[in-house]
């Protein structure tokens, strides 16, 4: 049997959107899938050596908030300062107390199974990201590259 | 619960932690053999029948005992 193909584009930058990728990718290489992931815009925040991701519930309300927050703080209090750095940290410890894997680890099981990661080079140019930030064994491709993998995979994710 | 070769304590873990450790376990053991793997995500339970149906290990056994999930799966 032909091996199974799955090509990903991460297009965001959050803690939250962070997971979605890696979990298919790890969980799909761990079912025997080849699998590339396509990082472009807000998504090459994902490749960066130090992950400074956050969640922020502004634009979001379907986010849950711990303690009954959404009444106690309406949209505009999220706008205070620190208060995207709180709800991140209490989204980490949520996440940790719950057995999530972090996003560092899921990212290194992906490398572990030789997902390919891949980060557009045009929004690499636009926002002058630094190639010496991101973690070693990213490749740099563009749009035509990317079709050569998912126009011969069996699942294709926008995300 | 049958004899097996290797056991992994997967308790704690969530999607798609079991899994991925139980893929990395398997690697390392040879044609035949088989794994014991413990959890708690109520999810392994779909998670490992859908994992043995497509790598082709065989899940011998998948039960509930005392609030904790019990796999056996043998490698291919």
């Amino acid at each position: 049997m032909e091996q199974k193909k799955l090509a990903i584009i991460a297009t965001k930058g959050s803690l939250d959107w962070a997971y979605p990728p890696f979990i298919l990718a790890s969980t799909a290489a761990a079912l025997g899938y080849e699998t590339q992931i396509f990082f472009t815009f807000y998504g090459l925040q994902l490749l960066k050596k130090k992950l400074a991701l956050e969640v922020t519930p502004l634009g979001n309300p379907g986010m849950p908030m711990p303690m009954g927050m959404d009444k106690w703080f309406p949209i505009l209090g999220m706008t205070l300062p620190g208060m995207q750095g709180m709800m991140t940290s209490m989204m980490k410890k949520k996440m940790q107390s719950k057995g999530v894997a972090s996003v560092d680890e899921l990212r290194e099981l992906c490398q572990e199974a030789e997902v390919k990661l891949i980060a557009c080079q045009m929004t690499v140019d636009l926002f002058d990201m630094n190639t010496s930030d991101f973690i070693d064994g990213v490749e740099y491709a563009g749009a035509a590259a990317f079709f050569e993998f998912a126009g011969e995979s069996d699942i294709c994710l926008y995300i | 619960m049958a004899d097996f070769d290797q056991e992994l304590d997967a308790s704690g873990l969530n999607c798609p932690l079991p899994i991925l450790r139980a893929k990395k376990t398997l690697n390392a053991m040879a044609s035949g053999q088989i794994l014991h793997i413990i959890a708690t995500d109520p999810g392994s339970v779909k998670d490992f029948d859908a994992f043995a149906k497509q790598t082709g290990n065989e899940l011998m056994e998948s039960k509930e005992e005392g609030g904790k999930f019990q796999f056996l799966i043998k490698k291919s």
